[in-house]
């Protein structure tokens, strides 16, 4: 997939690999990277993986590997939770059944 | 231009980055050993109420409304002994521009930024500030950069911070987003090395300030619909802003006699900075992870005085369970016709475990509410929970362990709340000054500033100090 010049995007950029990061980071945090991602417009084509240089919405120009072309949002009101229809009815119940 | 962008090189920095993106010269306040002149610092550095009070207004924020929560109190009630059960009220800060309290400090930051002259504001976020400062941004007509921790190392993010970058997004920002780590701090530095930007910092004189309003509103609105005081108003503490606003504003209206409760949630045993244990908890702030750290050592923010000091106003500080907390969003919006995001529900969960120690006719105030949606919400963080391993289950409250299950209260009688020992927490903190600062004698003037920030007497801290082998010249 090609990104084209002007194309909104996201890219991903390896700010500090696991031998750069802070001293005080627990085990586990010390043997993975810090990463970045951030979106911009295109400032010229590129495929995915590749790497490309965006303008932010702030003006700033960022090279990075090109992760998406148009971002969207994936977070959602997730899956049913059939807990909460309890509490619904336990509430209801302990409030207007009659419970002492 | 080469400037080293080394973790330890632009640490080595940030004196001077934190000194030209604030703004403010902190060495004028300075005594020279363990104390500073706070007052001072919040009177000259910050705004007094009432061009704190216009530049809100003129922002649209603060003048949210006060429920009363009548069938919360009548549950709570139900749960307690004969007689007890106070009257929940609660403060609806959702109601504020980018839906939460957060706008009352940002508004006060992005009017300083402007009025100094800088072309854009960043902060360091994966909270509602960021879309406060982002909303503050494009109202003003300043760039705005937020900077947040949101991703592990398999690249999962949590619904609830994948919203707020959504958010600030919508509002026009650009949001830098991280893996789990400390070193959020470092790109910040380097975002404002590179841009010149604004430090809008939660700790500034005037980001605290921004929320002195919030608690000198609540003492107003009580006494013109109900005639006199709360006797508590409870607080979601996290990196202490919001206590210390929330208390001074209530100094400043003369509510001397209400009892300010901070409250948090426990995540006691999860590691903060860990890749693994970022996506096991289901709360992104407002939890023990900066609760306690902030209240012993509030100068480890990225300010070098934190003006939010915690134990200088907390009467009382108590912990809540997540599980409680679910249920009682739940609670909030079928029994009370209120949907709320659940991290601003923390306080109103302390509260209706406090109501039932209090009597009929007293009065208990939550002082916030945070907006609601995708990601924001029980659904998807409960999901998201289950998804990642955790065990969702009714039971005890205290039977959970943060990171392995999360126990929705199986009765709302089990809603508790558990004291954290204050005066552990102020010996903690006398500790830290006097290990920072490595001195093994302390002057009258320090002695009486550590009175003051513990909110204790000459009596406690003598004796702190005498633990320590310190003694006062």
């Amino acid at each position: 997939m090609k990104a084209k010049k002007g194309d909104w995007v996201c890219i991903h950029q390896i700010v500090l690999r696991p031998e750069e990061r802070a001293p005080q980071v627990p085990e586990d945090t010390k043997t993975v990277p810090l990463e970045l991602w951030v979106k911009g417009f295109a400032l010229h084509e590129a495929e995915i993986g590749q790497e490309i240089e965006i303008e932010t919405v702030t003006g700033r120009h960022v090279k990075g590997e090109l992760r998406e072309i148009n971002p969207g949002y994936s977070h959602s009101f997730g899956k049913f939770v059939p807990e909460l229809l309890q509490i619904d009815k336990q509430l209801k119940e302990i409030l207007y059944g009659g419970e002492a | 231009m080469s400037r080293d962008l080394s973790y330890a090189a632009v640490m080595g920095r940030r004196n001077e980055i934190m000194k030209q993106a604030i703004g403010i010269d902190y060495s004028v306040f300075e005594s020279g050993g363990i104390s500073f002149d706070y007052e001072r610092m919040m009177r000259e550095a910050g705004y007094t109420l009432e061009e704190i009070q216009k530049i809100q207004s003129d922002t649209g924020v603060g003048n949210t409304p006060i429920f009363e929560l009548k069938n919360l109190t009548a549950l709570a009630r139900k749960c307690a002994p004969k007689g007890k059960g106070a009257r929940i009220f609660i403060k609806d800060e959702a109601g504020n521009p980018s839906g939460s309290f957060k706008a009352r400090r940002a508004a006060n930051a992005v009017y300083h930024a402007k009025r100094h002259g800088y072309k854009g504001v960043i902060a360091a976020t994966s909270g509602n500030y960021g879309a406060a400062v982002a909303s503050q941004a494009a109202m003003q007509g300043l760039k705005c950069i937020i900077v947040q921790e949101c991703y592990d190392s398999k690249g999962k993010g949590q619904p609830e911070i994948l919203e707020k970058q959504r958010a600030c997004e919508a509002l026009g920002a650009e949001v830098v987003q991280l893996s789990v780590g400390p070193e959020l701090f470092y790109t910040f530095l380097t975002l404002l090395e590179e841009t010149g930007y604004f430090n809008a910092s939660l700790y500034t004189p005037f980001g605290i300030a921004g929320v002195e309003t919030l608690g000198y509103e609540l003492a107003m609105q009580f006494r013109e619909k109900v005639g006199r005081d709360p006797d508590k108003v409870v607080v979601t503490h996290a990196g202490g802003g919001n206590v210390t606003g929330t208390a001074r504003g209530l100094i400043k209206a003369g509510a001397k006699d209400v009892e300010v409760v901070g409250a948090s949630v426990d995540l006691s045993g999860l590691h903060m900075a860990s890749d693994k244990d970022f996506n096991r908890k289901s709360f992104t702030t407002g939890h023990t992870g900066f609760g306690i750290p902030f209240a012993t050592w509030p100068d480890r923010a990225d300010v070098p005085r934190n003006a939010a000091r915690p134990l200088r106003y907390l009467d009382r500080y108590v912990l809540v369970k997540q599980g409680e907390v679910f249920y009682i969003t739940e609670a909030l919006a079928v029994l009370e016709g209120l949907e709320r995001g659940p991290a601003g529900n923390t306080s109103l969960t302390a509260a209706f475990a406090l109501a039932q120690e209090m009597d009929e006719d007293q009065i208990i105030v939550v002082q916030e509410t945070e907006y609601t949606g995708a990601g924001k919400h029980p659904l998807p963080q409960l999901s998201f929970a289950r998804e990642n391993g955790i065990d969702l289950r009714f039971g005890s409250p205290e039977e959970e362990k943060p990171g392995q299950n999360i126990m929705l209260p199986a009765h709302p009688n089990m809603i508790k709340v558990r004291d954290f020992d204050l005066n552990k927490a102020k010996m903690s903190y006398v500790k830290n000054c006097i290990n920072n600062y490595k001195v093994n004698e302390i002057s009258k003037v320090d002695l009486e500033f550590l009175v003051k920030d513990t909110k204790s007497d000459d009596e406690f801290i003598i004796n702190a100090l005498k633990e320590l082998g310190v003694s006062v010249i």
